[in-house]
């Protein structure tokens, strides 16, 4: 089953052309790719993580407000009670902010230097890692 | 009411299905223990179809707004095309529904389209039975941006508006077979465009030498221009359409035994009979003529394609 993944950008920096890219590149690799446009709002981007029951969701940031957004993402999907759908980072993020958000439970960050064949690697490694949990999980919901 | 988690566990029995870890029926009893609705719960099914780019995605936010503000709640099934080359696909749908977020009355699900060729995916219709089992009193379906035939639609929903925007071609394109035989209303969008009133009136000049009583009714979905009398045009049609169960049957049982066909077919196709035609098609001992009528004649007597 292909990879679905949600390509998101919060806050109000109006740059998409690179998450643009990401989503073909994405598609091109094979995966489902759920596009939100420009400003969302972490509940938007929970609400469609949520619906799309994607895989995995990637936020791109560019405007340096990481610290503020990814904890509310993070916040809202445990509040939800969703525990199983991988957030990944991209965009300009400083290292020392690396680990922080990490400890929030964000599981990878791409960042600037990255390729596009790096982040489909990364999330096909992801996927191979949590996906089958994921089947499980929805097989045990239909039983 | 319904809650957030009717949305993770509607969300997560759809994928499901969509995925074939499970059939429907295991995944209609799975919302079911979860508690969420009676059975015997309807939903009007409401088909949204049309021209890439006619302005469907932002219609939909607009039924959404309207139908939201009558009080009732709504589910969104959204397809979009995959890739034939490399079966991915971007799904851009939701970009028009933003604004719902937050809302436990809206759950919007975008799909794509895989193997699938008349505008919807495998899975649409069985994520329609889901979003009725999960309590949504109406269900949208959004069809790819379609052509001329891609009509799956008629199989799913009750009622069905093709969205048009003005200027597609002359008014001999309104008697074509396929898409406009499948209106319950016509949606002219964009219709501050040039052209809009005339495409309006061939539509209308169609509908007057038919024998269906089809409105034809004009949008700016952007600015909401012309929705309340869409509305009010839907609200008044919903459940009255009895001839739309006979034509979704019809259309569906065909759309099965096309497909059981095409599989038997394919099947037949490698055994050692249909393999033997084949090898001597190969060494030119009959012409490919020969071979389709042998093969035919093997698949259950002589079949004539005209």
């Amino acid at each position: 089953m292909p990879i679905k993944v949600l390509v998101t950008k919060p806050g109000l920096d109006g740059h998409d052309r690179g998450a643009k890219i990401v989503a073909r590149a994405l598609r091109d690799a094979g995966m489902e790719v759920v596009y939100t446009g420009l400003h969302q709002t972490p509940e938007m981007i929970v609400t469609a993580a949520i619906q799309e029951d994607v895989d995995v969701v990637g936020v791109s940031i560019l405007s340096g407000a990481h610290m503020t957004i990814f904890p509310k993402i993070m916040d809202l999907l445990k509040a939800r009670e969703v525990d199983d759908i991988v957030v990944i980072g991209g965009g300009v993020i400083q290292d020392a902010d690396i680990p922080k958000l990490k400890a929030l439970g964000v599981r990878e960050i791409f960042n600037a230097e990255a390729t596009t064949q790096d982040l489909i690697d990364g999330i096909e490694r992801i996927v191979a890692e949590y996906g089958r949990d994921r089947t499980r999980r929805a097989a045990a919901h239909a039983r | 009411m319904i809650s957030h988690r009717v949305h993770r566990d509607l969300a997560r029995a759809i994928s499901s299905v969509e995925n074939r870890i499970v059939e429907l029926p295991a995944a209609l009893r799975a919302l079911a223990a979860h508690g969420h609705v009676p059975a015997s719960h309807h939903s009007d099914v409401l088909g949204v179809t049309g021209p890439p780019g006619a302005g469907k995605s932002t219609l939909v936010d607009r039924l959404i707004e309207g139908l939201r503000t009558a009080g009732e709640t709504v589910a969104v099934i959204a397809v979009d095309p995959s890739s034939p080359f490399t079966n991915g696909a971007v799904l851009g749908d939701r970009v028009r529904m933003q604004r719902h977020a937050g809302d436990p009355g809206v759950f919007i699900r975008s799909m794509a389209s895989r193997e699938a060729g008349g505008g919807l995916a495998p899975a649409t219709r069985d994520a329609v039975r889901l979003a009725e089992a999960a309590g949504f009193d109406v269900v949208i379906v959004e069809t790819v941006g379609v052509g001329q035939i891609e009509l799956e639609v008629v199989a799913v929903a009750d009622l069905i508006l093709v969205v048009t925007v003005p200027a597609l071609g002359d008014s001999v394109q309104t008697i074509k077979a396929g898409l406009t035989e499948i209106a319950d209303i016509f949606v002219v969008n964009m219709a501050d465009r040039a052209g809009a009133n005339r495409t309006a009136l061939d539509l209308k000049h169609m509908v007057h030498e038919g024998r269906r009583d089809i409105p034809v009714l004009q949008t700016i979905a952007q600015d909401g221009t012309g929705l309340p009398e869409l509305l009010a045009t839907i609200a008044e049609r919903r459940g009255a359409e009895d001839s739309n169960a006979v034509r979704a049957v019809r259309f569906e049982v065909v759309r099965r035994a096309r497909d059981a066909a095409a599989s038997a077919a394919l099947a037949l196709l490698n055994s050692p009979d249909a393999l033997a035609v084949l090898e001597r098609l190969r060494a030119h001992d009959i012409t490919r003529n020969d071979a389709i009528d042998s093969l035919l004649t093997i698949f259950g007597g002589p079949v004539h394609a005209h």
